[in-house]
Formats: C-alpha cells, sequence, structure tokens
C-alpha cells in the first residue's frame, strides 16, 4: 500500500516543528491590528444598508463638522470609485448589495470615526433587485449589471441581455452526448444546492497605510492572503505607480481564499484617506463588516443527469452548473474554470456535456474559499452516485471502483492520467481500515429506530494541482547566503497559516543540503521580491516551490564548488552533513564549515544568490469544448464519514471522519495532519451547520453567535491517511493537499446522513429540518 | 464623561492608567499597555481569541469593561512564559504537537489550556475539549491542540 513514509529525503519526509510556532504560542507574533505607528488616525466605512438602491444625495457637512474628524470622503473626492477588479471603494451612485461602502471617514479615535459615520445622511432610493439564481434567471428579471447577458436555447449568449457573467461561461463537450444516452440501459436525474459559506477567519481585517518616503509613495502593512495582489489595490485607488506602493504582509490569521478583494478595497480606502489628511490611517474591520464585505463561498445549483449500462458504467454525464456570484465580481470567471473541469467528478465517463456559469445577484459576492467551488460539486456529484446505485440496486462502492479514474485514463477534458495513479487502492485502503462493510451492516440495524440512527458513507473526488489551465502556474525564489553560514529565504509567495513558510524552509535545506535551523524565510514585502502570483489553488508546495527548490539547488551546487576549492577536491567529491563540507570517504577528516564557505565566497567576490523563476509546462483547455490538458497533475481524496441522526430533532452527531488523501510526497507530515484535521472540521461545518443565510440581500448571520462551526467538542474522532506516489510533476512529487482536506468532508457526511435517515440530502446544510423532511421549513417559500 | 483612574496588576506589573467608563478591557491592555497578544476576533464573546485570566478566573476580555478590573490580577500570554524568558509546558507542548497554524487563535488557546491545568493536573479528552470550547480554531480542527494539552499535562507532572 502506498502509504506515506517510502521516500528517502534528508528533510523532506520529516516531522519538522513549524518555524512560525513559537512567536504566535508567546503572542509576540504581530498581525496587521497590532500594528502602530506614530501619528496614527483611524479609519472607517459607511455602508448602505439597502440591497440595490440609488444614492439620491449624500450629506456630509455634519461629519466634517465634528472635531478630530480629518476626511470625510465620497465618490466625487476619490480618482476612482470602481477598483480594477471590479468590486467598488466606493458606490458610483448606485448601490448594488447590502454593506456596499458609500462614504469612508478618518478620525483622531475610533470613537469619532463612529461618531462620523453616524453623522452622514444619505438618501436613497430602494429598487427592485435579484437575489437568488432563480430570480436572476429570470425571464423579466430586472439586469443588475450593464455586463450582464441571458439566456439563448437555454445556454449564455453575449447578444441577450440578462443576468450571467458571460465570462465566467466554461462548457465542456467530450464524446458524444446524444449516443451516450440512446445507448444508456438506465438514466437518473436529480438537482442539488448549497449556500452561501463564510471562511470564518478567527482574525479580521485589518491594514495600516502610511506615507512612506521610503518605500516611494505609500506603504500598507496589511492582513493580506496575496500582498501583490492588494498592491494593484493600492496603486490603483490613489492611481500612483506600482514601483511606489510597497505592501508588506504581517502575520496572518487565517484566510482559506478570503483575504483578496476586502482587504485590497480596505488598503485603497485607507491610503485614499492617508492621502487626504497626510496622517498613518490604521483601518481594522468589526466581524460584522467582514460578514458584510468579505467574499463568500459561491451557493451552486446543481442539475445532473447520468446514463449508465445496466452493469453500471458510467457512459454519459450532463449538468448544469450555476454559480451566484453577488453583486460584483472578479472570481467566477476562474472558479468556473475549474469547476467545469471537474463537473463529471473523478470518473471516466466517455460523453459529458456540461455548462458552468455565474449570475449576478444582488447579495455579497462570491470568492475564493477554500476548495474553489469543488466542496459544492463534490457534495452533489457524490450525493447523485449514491442516488444512482440506490436506484439502479448496486452498490455504490462498486459503482465507484468500475467508474473511478485510473492511469491512462481520459479525464472529462480528455486529458491523459499518465503519472501513477493510485485510486483504487486508496478506496480498497479505506474501506478495509474503515471496516466500512461491517459498519454498514451494524448502522443498519438502527434504521428503524424512531430515536438515533447511525449511517456510513464513502466519497472519492479528484483535484487538480495548482492553477493549472487557470492561469499559468509561474513564481519565482531567492535563496541567499549569508557570510556567517545562513540562509534567507524569499518569495512572492506568502504564509497565510498553512505552514508555507515552514514547508519552502525544508524544500530549500533540502535543495542545499544544509539544516533548517539556519534558514529564514523572509515576510511577503512587495519591494522585495517579484509578484509570484496569488497563494491560492493549494499551488503553493505543488507548483510555487518550484523555484524555491531548484534556486536552493543551485545555490547548493556554488556553495559546494567553493568547498571544494577549499579541500582542494572536485566538486563531485564533496558532501554536506549538519552545515559542513567533508570529502566523500575521507572519515570526516577533510572538512569546512559552511560559514567559511560563505565567508570566502563574500570576499573572493562570488555570488551568494541564486534567483530562480520557474514556469510551468504547457498546460490550457479550449474554451468552447473545454477539452485540453487542465493541470499538471491530480490530487485524490477518498473519505469515509459515520454520522449518529437523533430522528426526533434531526440533529446530526458525526462520529467519526477518516479522511485519505494522495498527496504524492509528504513534505512534513506534522503539517499534513494539521491540514487534514482542520479540513475535516471546516468540512463538517459545511455539511452540517454553516449558512449564511440572506433574505432579500440581508445577510441574517454577521457574527459568531448565529454563525455555528464547529468548537472544539462539536468535531469528531478523527483518521487522516496519508498516501504518497510517484508522480514527478510537483515540487519533489508533492501535490496539493490544503483545499482537498476539506473538499470531499462535507459531502461525505450528508451522505452519512442520507444513508442514516434513508433521505437522500439535495442541499447543504444538513440542518434538522432538511435532515428529516429532505427540505428546510423555514425557507418553504421560495425569494426571487 | 470624567475618565476613571485604573490600577491593576498585568503578568505581575502593577500598572495604572486613565480610561474611558465604556473601555473595554480588551483595548486598554492592547491599546494602553501594548499587550497586543490579547487578539480580538469577534468582539462578542464567542470566540475567545481575547482570553486572559483575571483574578484567578478565565474571561474574554471584549465582555469586561476596563473599570471592572480595578485592582484585578491580570495574566494575559505575554506573562505564561516562565521567568527565565523559557517557554511554559503548555506553550512547549503547542510547539511540538503542531497545535499551531494561523496563531491567531492561539495565545486564547494557550491561556485556556493553562487554565485548565492549574485546575486539573490529569484531564481526560473530555475535560479538555470543554476547557477550550469556548476558543474557536478555524485552522486545526483541534486535535493536535488537545495532544498538546495531554502533553503538558504529562510533562507538567514530571
Amino acid at each position: 500500500m502506498p502509504l506515506m513514509g517510502t521516500k528517502n529525503y534528508r528533510h523532506l519526509n520529516k516531522r519538522l516543528n513549524r518555524v512560525d510556532s513559537a512567536d504566535k504560542i508567546t503572542g509576540r507574533a504581530l498581525y496587521a491590528a497590532d500594528v502602530k505607528v506614530p501619528g496614527m488616525i483611524f479609519g472607517g466605512s459607511l455602508r448602505c444598508k439597502y440591497a440595490y438602491a440609488i444614492i439620491v444625495e449624500i450629506d456630509t457637512s455634519k461629519a466634517k463638522a465634528i472635531p478630530g474628524v480629518y476626511a470625510v470622503l465620497t465618490a466625487k473626492d476619490v480618482p476612482k470609485t470602481q477598483s480594477w477588479a471590479d468590486y467598488p471603494y466606493l458606490s458610483d451612485g448606485t448601490v448594488r448589495f447590502v454593506g456596499e461602502t458609500v462614504a469612508i471617514v478618518a478620525a483622531e479615535t475610533t470613537d469619532l470615526v463612529e461618531d462620523a459615520l453616524k453623522a452622514i445622511e444619505v438618501e436613497y432610493e430602494e429598487l427592485d433587485g435579484v437575489y437568488t439564481i432563480e430570480g436572476a434567471l429570470e425571464k423579466n428579471a430586472v439586469q443588475i449589471r450593464e455586463k450582464g447577458v441571458g439566456l439563448k436555447d437555454g445556454l449564455p449568449d453575449k447578444d441577450k441581455k440578462g443576468n450571467i457573467f458571460y465570462d465566467s461561461y466554461y462548457p465542456i463537450r467530450k464524446g458524444d452526448i446524444e449516443k451516450g444516452f440512446s445507448e444508456a440501459d438506465f438514466i437518473l436525474e436529480r438537482e442539488y444546492k448549497t449556500p452561501f459559506v463564510e471562511h470564518s477567519y478567527i482574525e479580521r481585517e485589518a491594514c495600516v497605510v502610511m506615507k512612506d518616503p521610503d518605500a516611494g509613495i505609500v506603504t500598507a502593512y496589511a492582513s493580506a492572503q496575496n500582498p501583490f495582489f492588494t498592491r494593484r489595490y493600492l496603486a490603483d485607488a490613489i492611481q500612483a505607480p506600482f514601483n511606489k506602493c510597497r505592501v508588506v504582509q504581517k502575520m496572518l490569521g487565517g484566510s482559506f481564499g478570503g483575504k483578496e478583494e476586502l482587504v485590497g478595497l480596505m488598503v485603497g480606502r485607507a491610503a485614499l484617506l492617508v492621502m487626504a489628511t497626510d496622517r498613518p490611517v490604521k483601518m481594522v474591520a468589526t466581524r460584522e463588516e467582514s460578514f458584510m464585505e468579505s467574499a463568500k463561498r459561491h451557493p451552486f445549483n446543481f442539475k445532473y443527469k447520468a446514463g449508465l449500462t445496466k452493469d453500471g458504467k458510467i457512459i454519459a454525464w450532463e449538468g448544469t452548473q450555476i454559480a451566484n456570484a453577488g453583486a460584483y465580481n472578479n472570481q467566477t470567471q476562474y472558479l468556473n474554470c475549474r469547476a467545469a473541469i471537474h463537473s463529471a467528478g473523478v470518473y471516466n465517463i466517455p460523453n459529458i456535456k456540461t455548462d458552468t456559469y455565474g449570475v449576478f445577484t444582488n447579495n455579497i459576492h462570491s470568492g475564493a474559499m477554500r476548495g474553489y467551488s469543488s466542496p459544492q460539486i463534490i457534495f452533489a456529484q457524490e450525493q447523485f452516485l449514491n442516488e444512482i446505485a440506490k436506484e439502479m440496486g448496486i452498490d455504490e462502492i462498486d459503482l465507484r471502483r468500475k467508474n473511478i479514474l485510473k492511469q491512462g485514463d481520459l479525464t472529462a477534458t480528455s486529458q491523459k492520467l499518465t503519472a501513477e495513479t493510485i485510486t483504487l487502492e486508496m478506496i480498497d485502503h479505506m474501506v478495509n481500515t474503515t471496516e466500512y462493510y461491517r459498519k454498514k451492516e451494524e448502522y443498519s440495524n438502527t434504521h428503524k429506530s424512531k430515536e438515533k440512527r447511525k449511517g456510513i458513507a464513502l466519497v472519492s473526488c479528484y483535484r487538480g494541482s495548482g492553477y493549472g489551465a487557470e492561469t499559468p502556474d509561474a513564481g519565482g525564489s531567492l535563496v541567499t547566503a549569508i557570510e556567517d553560514g545562513t540562509i534567507l529565504i524569499n518569495t512572492g509567495l506568502a504564509e497565510n497559516g498553512q505552514g508555507l513558510k515552514t514547508a519552502y524552509t525544508q524544500i530549500a535545506a533540502e535543495g542545499i543540503g544544509c539544516t533548517t535551523d539556519i534558514i529564514n524565510f523572509v515576510g511577503v514585502d512587495t519591494h522585495s521580491i517579484p509578484d509570484s502570483g496569488m497563494t491560492v489553488a493549494s499551488r503553493g508546495t505543488v507548483m510555487g516551490a518550484q523555484s524555491m527548490r531548484k534556486a536552493s539547488i543551485d545555490l547548493g551546487t556554488l556553495l559546494r564548488e567553493t568547498a571544494a576549492m577549499l579541500l582542494k577536491t572536485d566538486p563531485d567529491k564533496v558532501d554536506i552533513d549538519n552545515n559542513e563540507f567533508y570529502i566523500i570517504g575521507s572519515d570526516g577528516k577533510n572538512k569546512v564549515s559552511l560559514a567559511d564557505v560563505c565567508n570566502t565566497r563574500l570576499w573572493t567576490g562570488k555570488a551568494m544568490a541564486v534567483y530562480n523563476w520557474s514556469e510551468p509546462g504547457d498546460l490550457g483547455i479550449d474554451h468552447h469544448t473545454g477539452q485540453g490538458d487542465a493541470f499538471p497533475t491530480y490530487s485524490y481524496g477518498v473519505v469515509v464519514a459515520e454520522v449518529e441522526v437523533d430522528m426526533e430533532t434531526g440533529f446530526v452527531d458525526v462520529l467519526k471522519v477518516s479522511s485519505g488523501h494522495d498527496v504524492g510526497t509528504c513534505v512534513n507530515p506534522d503539517t499534513v495532519e494539521g491540514q487534514i484535521y482542520g479540513g475535516i472540521a471546516m468540512g463538517q461545518g459545511f455539511g452540517v451547520t454553516e449558512e449564511v443565510p440572506v433574505n432579500k440581500g440581508q445577510l441574517e448571520s454577521k457574527n459568531f453567535d448565529s454563525y455555528i462551526f464547529p468548537t472544539s467538542i462539536d468535531v469528531p474522532e478523527m483518521e487522516a491517511v496519508i498516501f504518497e506516489c510517484d508522480d514527478s510533476a510537483g515540487t519533489y512529487g508533492a501535490k496539493s493537499l490544503g483545499e482537498p482536506a476539506t473538499e470531499a468532508v462535507g459531502a461525505a457526511i450528508a451522505a452519512a446522513v442520507a444513508n442514516a435517515t434513508g433521505v437522500p440530502v439535495r442541499e447543504l446544510p444538513c440542518n434538522l429540518e432538511r435532515t428529516l423532511l429532505g427540505k428546510s421549513l423555514s425557507k418553504g417559500g421560495m425569494i426571487k | 464623561m470624567n475618565k476613571i483612574k485604573l490600577v491593576m496588576t498585568v503578568n505581575k506589573k502593577n500598572v495604572e492608567t486613565e480610561i474611558e467608563p465604556y473601555a473595554r478591557l480588551l483595548d486598554v491592555l492592547r491599546d494602553k499597555f501594548g499587550f497586543t497578544g490579547v487578539k480580538e476576533g469577534c468582539g462578542i464573546g464567542e470566540c475567545g481569541a481575547c482570553t486572559i485570566i483575571m483574578n484567578g478566573k478565565k474571561v474574554n476580555s471584549c465582555m469586561v469593561l476596563a473599570a471592572q478590573a480595578q485592582g484585578a490580577d491580570i495574566l494575559t500570554i505575554e506573562g505564561v512564559e516562565n521567568s527565565d524568558g523559557s517557554m511554559h509546558p503548555v506553550q512547549e507542548a503547542f510547539l511540538e504537537k503542531g497545535a499551531v497554524q494561523c496563531g491567531f487563535c492561539t495565545p486564547g488557546m494557550v491561556i485556556s489550556s493553562y487554565h485548565l491545568l492549574n485546575e486539573n493536573q490529569d484531564p481526560t479528552d473530555q475535560e479538555i475539549k470543554e476547557a477550550i470550547s469556548g476558543n474557536l480554531c478555524r485552522c486545526t480542527g483541534y486535535k493536535q491542540i488537545i495532544n498538546a494539552v495531554h502533553m503538558a499535562a504529562d510533562n507538567m507532572k514530571k
């Protein structure tokens, strides 16, 4: 069995305490809201309470008259209202979601900021908007964005007006769908839905922006998941050149895809206030503001139709996947590329026709949240697979074994899986170690109970590693040796809590051959290194670290050359151990320290650093058919969930989740396990409790009193199973894990609930009513 | 409103300052004294990022008016280390067990764990889960944190 532990590395595949833990454990770590600079004042945003309205008049005179209030800015006071990425810094006169910013203020204290916000008078004229996917697609729906398009023959059409975000439309056309269905012995069609979900990182968005002649014009210290992406907002808001706008990432208190748009907008707004007041400005979102303006996981409506032969081979798959993009959006076009590529699951299906697109609605925008569409689509697909198995009377594991992608198979985009693919071994291992069939039998004895019933389910999935066809997966790293024999590593990718600093330290140590304790990771400062793209798509290790691997190997070669010169031998006769170079086979007598080597290089004028830029291989899909090589490789997951459902209350107790992942090469088992455990908890929330309820655009949860995610008492027993395989595409053979760790858990729990209750779950979360009835009573009347 | 003179002990040092009557203890600790290890996550006593120990009791400092801390003995994350500057066994265990990811909940988690182990030297899994149930963590799934508290309990007995 390809379990972790058979690979031969000096520093990879080994436990290492996180390099940033000590500062976090002692409270020394400084996050953006902890930054304080001389002369600092505070900023705040006035947010609209309507989902769709015209601003008739704004009167800021009373706010401006308050002593200690230094600036009150509205659309007319700023160079541009709309950011480079669609989202508004300030409303252009029409507000399109609850929470849209209509004015910003800067004042001496946070109390005065509140006073000033209260003193601004705004007159609105409310409009009828669209709030749901169904409402946005209605024939006579109000068109809320000029760029929205309509449907023609059921598909997005550029020449029609409507609410579809055309750039987010991705079709997949593989084989002959009509032929596939005509040859099918069994056909089933089902619909599924998922809600808005909040990232719920514990750190709220924060920044301090200040004029900084050393940097050029301004420096921003920010809780930025992607500092270079944030720089785009900073430079854009004040219309300044990028090379004079500096963003420094502070320690980041969780992000999961969320600290992108709102942090960019907040930094942009703070910069506008800095330019207006000439004072450093701090902005920190309240939790309520964070809920209102940070991106949410896209709600999706799914419709799938599958055709199978009588022995259970899926030969035709048709689907429509529609995402709720919210009022403004610059994410759904990338997200839906991924959603389309994965629209037929982890299955080998010859004939596929799917259409994926997003619609604009008068809601908070949807964006990236751990999975980037995968938790939603895996939920829908895996419930569908189980419904098929039940209707056909075949075993649900057999159905998966019969159809799952294997080495040599073609994916939905007709990409041939050339690398080792261990899906069948993973299923077998998970079935055996969880005692799936024994428990299924045992739990079935509870299925007539009117009190508590138990259920078990297995789901399988895969995920393209890194950016793939979404956008070029390139990046650069700088590895610098210093005269005392220590090493600095620097890259454009960021530590967001996931453990990137630690993984990169291990990867750099592997390349150089030195120990990990002499390496220091420079935090991201946009003035110190080129942009390496965003720290997203679980790309940090698999693709982002390729340049770190290459740069550290190259630096190691340079250091060995100098060591060989000092040892009067050839470089290929020299190796390194415990930061000492030695002549191989010399019993450790001929040695020179790394410090001496570095010092010699400095004083002989030799290069002390290597910068490597790593470009991905050729990838891309045809936009009309979705066919082509979509990703460098794929991560595979098999997750088993066990639940107990209280049939009187609908309460779902998640008993155990066993989560198996093919990570290619496990860089650090501690951090891999941490990702898997955290992914289970986040997936449990997605499956059972988490939903940001929206009522005509109004968020009905804005803090953790009503938005419920698992506490230490709620989480299940957890089992992390780490598989490795032979796949050379990623850094040292590593594959993505951050998103895979959570993407199948909600699906597995929902399927286990369906097993326990006998009622299929077609909408998340499995709250009390849905668990018992398969539908929500409180949402019985659909709001259009 | 008249300001109040506040005198208290924070991490074994006597401190005093002038505060607004409506000031939260959380803000006074962070802004007046620079104890930025005390974090704010939700502001409504739900997440536990601002957990401190006040007169031996574990409290969410966002829910305490600073004026209520008059004369109080307060411990923040900055005061948990041993007097020689080395890490407390709870902190050591968090490091060794991989109990930290983004780290934002960590100061509150460490305080809750420290408080538990002061009162119960041999906690069960369930007792640990209950002790940290007021501290929300979005990264770890809590498992390595629970392992760390067990490890700290073992090490503190040695």
